[in-house]
């Protein structure tokens, strides 16, 4: 698994719950190192048993876990470089729902050994959409979960979301869009303030 | 709806940053991303050439000069600031006007931030927008790739610092030499050091260079090996300067016959780019004493045995004697002199 998927949870683990705990949940595992890089690949099992061990030392279940993860990646300061590259998918919200299936390109463009699982979204009327999410990274659906959540907030958009469960490592999420403009949401330049 | 109004309309949604000109350069209509660029300016009825400085091609001070061109690329920059670059093609048109279509190319990271555009002021087919999500993500990608790089070059660095082999001859270096001595004083001995000295090594590095020069080093290092036992620690501790301890190994006379034929290996003649360099070695030993003194005791004091082998003539091999501490002169570090 890229290590900036793993970084990721290392970050949000950190920020949430403290650095000792991260650290615990690593001893826990019997790695040597807590520390994952951003830039290097990491072996699968090693990246699992790390969430395994993560869960295990809040006391929360994964789904949970993963669900705020996506939450954090688009809301916390430090992500707001993710929070960005999500924001260029679109004008509105609707329009970033449709970019979705791109997601795994744009990340590709990004950086190339980045591997995201396919996404497609269908429209069954207006409003109403069903979020897949291909195999290849367990759990990727939770993320999307609170992903879509924030990313909504942003837009200022209101949404209601049901995780649908798994199907043959497949992922669904159900999505109504109840108000395209509910609150103001946050402002996104095209130029970034650097 | 005229056939110019349709066309406006068209190109407004087609190229958001087109100008219609007329037979005499006027901008006869102008899309709705340049008319944004100048808020509180009509643009339309402004002088094209009056508007904006072309750059390529330059020197042309004419409307009619400009429709000459044969392929219609333009490279301009409005004449106020901001003197926003842009490039475009200006194609006429049959009635002696022409429609020109502009884009940022390479300055819309600024004209984004000058003009706060957003996706709608593209039109739809534009890679404006892709260009700036690649433009932010390489470089958070590139910002993460050079932190992992510092990360790694600290790392290498920590390294080498705690690393124990000399990488040119393959022997322990001044780190571990200390290490072993240490441990050797501490437990109280008893051993012997030799601090071994490579006369004239400079000469070869100087007039053959420095490739023959580690020749000769490796040459000496493999030489040590051979002498010495598995258990005793050789150690390259300067350029040209090598230090063996010899645990539990004593006895003056084996010493001394250990020391004699490492400088007459070291001495017998070799080869190096159909030269052959005079190589020679002094050799100065300590054995340590009851108790074993310090560590930079036992160092200076095979320091001084080699000195004064060096002023004996070289290619010397003496044992310390405590009269040396008397008449040996102040030295600075473990230099040898001569060299």
């Amino acid at each position: 698994m890229h290590g900036l998927i793993n970084r990721a949870v290392q970050t949000f683990v950190c920020n949430t719950y403290g650095p000792d705990r991260w650290r615990r949940a690593s001893e826990a595992a019997g790695f040597g190192t807590a520390d994952f890089e951003a830039m290097l690949d990491y072996d699968d099992t090693r990246s699992l048993a790390m969430l395994d061990a993560v869960c295990a030392e809040i006391g929360r279940p994964q789904e949970d876990l993963l669900e705020d993860l996506g939450t954090h990646l688009v809301s916390h300061p430090q992500f707001e470089a993710v929070r960005r590259l999500l924001r260029f998918g679109g004008v509105t919200y609707v329009d970033f729902l449709n970019s979705l299936d791109d997601l795994p390109g744009r990340a590709r463009l990004a950086v190339a050994e980045l591997d995201l699982p396919q996404l497609e979204l269908q429209e069954h009327m207006p409003g109403l959409y069903t979020l897949t999410c291909m195999p290849g990274l367990p759990g990727f659906g939770s993320v999307m979960m609170g992903l879509l959540r924030a990313i909504a907030d942003d837009y200022g958009a209101l949404v209601m979301l049901d995780h649908r469960g798994r199907l043959d490592g497949c992922e669904a999420i159900s999505i109504a869009l109840v108000d395209t403009a509910f609150a103001e949401g946050r402002r996104f330049e095209l130029g970034s303030a650097e | 709806m005229t056939d110019g109004a349709k066309l406006q309309v068209i190109l407004d949604r087609l190229c958001p940053m087109h100008l219609i000109l007329d037979a005499k350069g006027q901008i006869a209509a102008a899309g709705p991303t340049l008319q944004k660029m100048r808020p509180g300016m009509a643009v339309v009825g402004e002088n094209f050439l009056h508007l904006f400085v072309p750059k390529r091609p330059r020197a042309v001070t004419s409307f009619a000069e400009l429709m000459t061109r044969q392929t219609g690329e333009l490279h301009l920059k409005f004449r106020d600031p901001p003197e926003t670059a842009m490039k475009g093609l200006i194609v006429p048109l049959g009635d002696g006007g022409a429609v020109v279509n502009l884009s940022f190319g390479i300055a819309l990271f600024d004209a984004v931030r000058d003009y706060d555009m957003t996706g709608s002021d593209f039109a739809g087919t534009d890679l404006a927008i892709e260009m700036l999500y690649l433009m932010e993500a390489k470089s958070a990608a590139m910002e993460a790739s050079r932190q992992l790089n510092i990360k790694l070059q600290g790392a290498r660095i920590e390294a080498e610092e705690q690393a124990y082999t000399d990488t040119l001859t393959g022997l322990r270096n001044r780190r571990a030499m200390d290490h072993v001595l240490d441990r050797l004083v501490d437990a109280g001995g008893p051993f012997a050091l030799m601090h071994l000295d490579l006369d004239r090594f400079k000469a070869i590095n100087d007039t053959l260079g420095h490739p023959a020069g580690d020749f000769v080093l490796r040459r000496v290092a493999r030489i040590m090996l051979e002498e010495t036992r598995k258990t005793d620690t050789v150690a390259r501790v300067g350029g040209d300067e090598f230090v063996i301890i010899l645990d539990r190994l004593v006895d003056r006379n084996r010493l001394d016959r250990m020391a004699r034929r490492l400088i007459a290996r070291i001495q017998a003649p070799i080869m190096v780019k159909g030269q052959a360099p005079r190589v020679s070695a002094s050799i100065g030993t300590v054995i340590s004493g009851q108790p074993a003194g310090s560590a930079l005791q036992v160092l200076s004091q095979a320091d001084m045995a080699l000195y004064a082998a060096k002023r004996a003539g070289r290619a010397r091999h003496m044992f310390y004697h405590p009269d040396m501490s008397v008449s040996a002169e102040p030295r600075q570090g473990s230099s040898a002199p001569g060299g």
